[in-house]
């Protein structure tokens, strides 16, 4: 029987993988997608527990969740444009102005 | 084993190979395609968790839209021209040690919790959260239950999810059209 437990593990993993992604690559693109990752995960607690709980409102929230998720990526990625406009790269460590 | 958990193991390991492969891979290109591959398995596993109309969001909104917005941007880039990034950064090596530390302790506490939560609390039948009775209306399945509860009990945050829909479209308009001079 698919536990509650079983859910909740699968998007821990998940969320630490986006987690490490995030911290160890550098390419910004690949960034944005790591937090799609822990989004993810995010939605994955919000539907099991909706599931053990017996209560919908879970999966409404997972729902605003993915509308936010689009936002974001809609967002980020006009960002990484303007970025790659004026700097020719997509890399994090040539966007260190603000370095002291 | 039930077939169940088969698919359920099944699954999983689609959605964390596809999740590995997002992060190891050095070409966008190959990250982004195994993003697609994590996003089909998840909504499988909404599916088996009984949340039908999340799968179909998820494949609309995550399949569909955001990642034709990531090919696209991938397109826009030029990838192929950037300098290779250095595969093991200065950083890579506390953040997998963090990584492997947050994921044994945090959660194991997290996966231990939910256990005993499991235990106190028995899991709800899934037919009957498909067939709530609302107002003397019964309602029939995932996808309708969710939609009046999404229109009644949470009209305003949908609206204004619809607004910051809006608000987020202008942005990305607007800064994907202005010309900025380059400062170097």
């Amino acid at each position: 029987m698919i536990t509650l437990a079983h859910f909740v593990g699968l998007s821990f993993v998940l969320f630490t993988i986006g987690v490490v992604g995030v911290l160890v690559r550098r390419n910004l693109l690949t960034v944005l997608m790591s937090i799609e990752l822990m989004l993810n995960a995010v939605n994955i607690n919000l539907v099991a527990f909706s599931r053990q709980l017996g209560d919908l409102t879970g999966q409404v929230f997972s729902v605003f969740v993915i509308a936010v998720a689009a936002g974001e990526a809609a967002i980020g990625l006009a960002i990484i444009i303007s970025l790659y406009r004026l700097k020719t790269s997509v890399n994090l460590d040539d966007a260190a102005e603000m370095k002291g | 084993m039930e077939p169940a958990l088969f698919f359920f193991w099944a699954f999983a390991a689609v959605t964390v190979v596809g999740a590995v492969g997002v992060v190891v891979m050095r070409q966008p290109i190959h990250s982004a395609l195994f993003l697609l591959m994590s996003f089909l398995g998840v909504a499988c596993l909404y599916v088996q968790a009984g949340a039908e109309l999340v799968a179909a969001v998820q494949i609309l909104v995550y399949a569909g839209g955001i990642m034709i917005l990531f090919l696209y941007t991938i397109m826009l880039v030029n990838v192929r021209r950037q300098r290779t990034e250095r595969y093991l950064h200065f950083q890579a090596i506390p953040a997998l040690g963090f990584g492997f530390l947050f994921l044994l302790v945090v959660g194991g506490v997290v996966v231990n919790e939910a256990r005993a939560l499991a235990a106190k609390v028995p899991a709800a039948d899934p037919k009957a959260l498909a067939t709530t009775v609302i107002d003397g209306v019964t309602v029939l399945g995932n996808t309708q239950a969710v939609g009046w509860m999404l229109y009644r009990d949470y009209f305003l945050p949908f609206e204004i999810a619809s607004v910051f829909l809006l608000v987020a479209m202008i942005g990305a308009v607007v800064l994907g059209k202005r010309t900025m001079e380059r400062f170097d």
